[in-house]
């Protein structure tokens, strides 16, 4: 009899104890909007609970962000389980292509050779366009001949129209 | 051959002057021209040619590959605006600095390795590659 009265005091113990610990659905939300925002990646999270069931809602980045969102609500203590509700954002568009215009046949070290013959001309910019070096800037006379040669030495079609004589 | 009739003056000069292996080719609408000039003189009337034929050499209808003949041992001046000639370790602006020509400097060409990087050896003994456009070989 005594060990009954023992398993029966454990019992209502273990109950009253269990009663006394299970957070309300208010304390719950606290906990659950406090973890999620403490992300920032998850700050716009909605938070709802009823009976430590939590619905979460509110837009995440991606996938990844949501699952975070769902495990980061159930690891809070006295939640029972979580209806993840949260949408997740449209991907970005993906970057657009370069335009055909700016693409070019000319290899790294062509390229690597005009730019080491120009690296002595200031005020001079150039871009790789197709098949031509494009150049930009005010040179005097002497140096448009002189990147006239350096392209040339590089077998390099020239395009000089943006190339403007100083004054 | 309307390319041809344009330089028509330039390639005349090329001949006169004796320029060697002297090749024009017409590709894609641009005249190729290459060959060995005699001297740097050559060298710059021939540029000088073009710039009068196709004024500020805007057409980009020329693709003038003219180099000067020099051969290993050949003198070599170097031409810089005022500045130092950086001599590398390899033929790329990549290239540790290895050394420094002076402006008017005469160095020594011990290899071209290729049409824009030369292999050069200063009189004191530095060696290495220096961007061939601010080389110009010196008469004999």
């Amino acid at each position: 009899m005594k060990l009954n009265k023992v398993i029966m005091a454990v019992l209502i113990l273990a109950t009253l104890g269990f009663m006394s610990c299970k957070p309300n659905d208010a304390d719950i939300k606290t906990k659950v909007e406090a973890a999620l925002k403490a992300d920032p990646m998850m700050a716009s999270t909605t938070v709802d609970v009823k009976e430590g069931v939590v619905t979460i809602g509110g837009e995440c980045k991606d996938d990844a962000c949501k699952a975070h969102c769902e495990k980061t609500a159930a690891e809070v203590k006295g939640v029972k389980s979580v209806v993840n509700n949260c949408t997740v954002a449209p991907p970005p568009p993906p970057p657009a292509a370069p335009p055909a215009s700016l693409t070019t046949v000319l290899d790294d070290a062509t390229q690597q050779k005009v730019k080491d013959g120009l690296k002595d001309i200031k005020g001079v910019t150039v871009a790789f366009v197709e098949d031509k070096a494009v150049l930009t800037g005010d040179v005097t006379k002497a140096d448009r001949m002189k990147i006239m040669q350096i392209l040339a030495s590089a077998k390099v079609k020239s395009d000089v129209s943006n190339l403007m004589d100083k004054k | 051959m309307a390319l041809q009739d344009k330089y028509a003056e330039l390639l005349q000069a090329a001949n006169t002057m004796g320029v060697t292996n002297l090749a024009v080719a017409e590709k894609e609408g641009t005249l190729h021209v290459s060959g060995t000039a005699k001297s740097t003189a050559d060298y710059d009337a021939l540029w000088a040619l073009y710039d009068k034929i196709d004024p500020n050499m805007a057409s980009g209808d020329l693709m003038m590959n003219i180099d000067i003949k020099a051969d290993v041992g050949a003198q070599l001046k170097v031409t810089t605006d005022k500045t130092n000639l950086n001599i590398r370790s390899t033929p790329s602006t990549e290239g540790a600095i290895v050394g420094k020509a002076a402006h008017d400097e005469i160095v020594t060409l011990v290899e071209k390795t290729d049409d824009s990087w030369w292999k050069i050896k200063t009189k004191d003994g530095e060696e290495g590659y220096a961007y061939a456009q601010y080389l110009s070989p010196q008469p004999n």
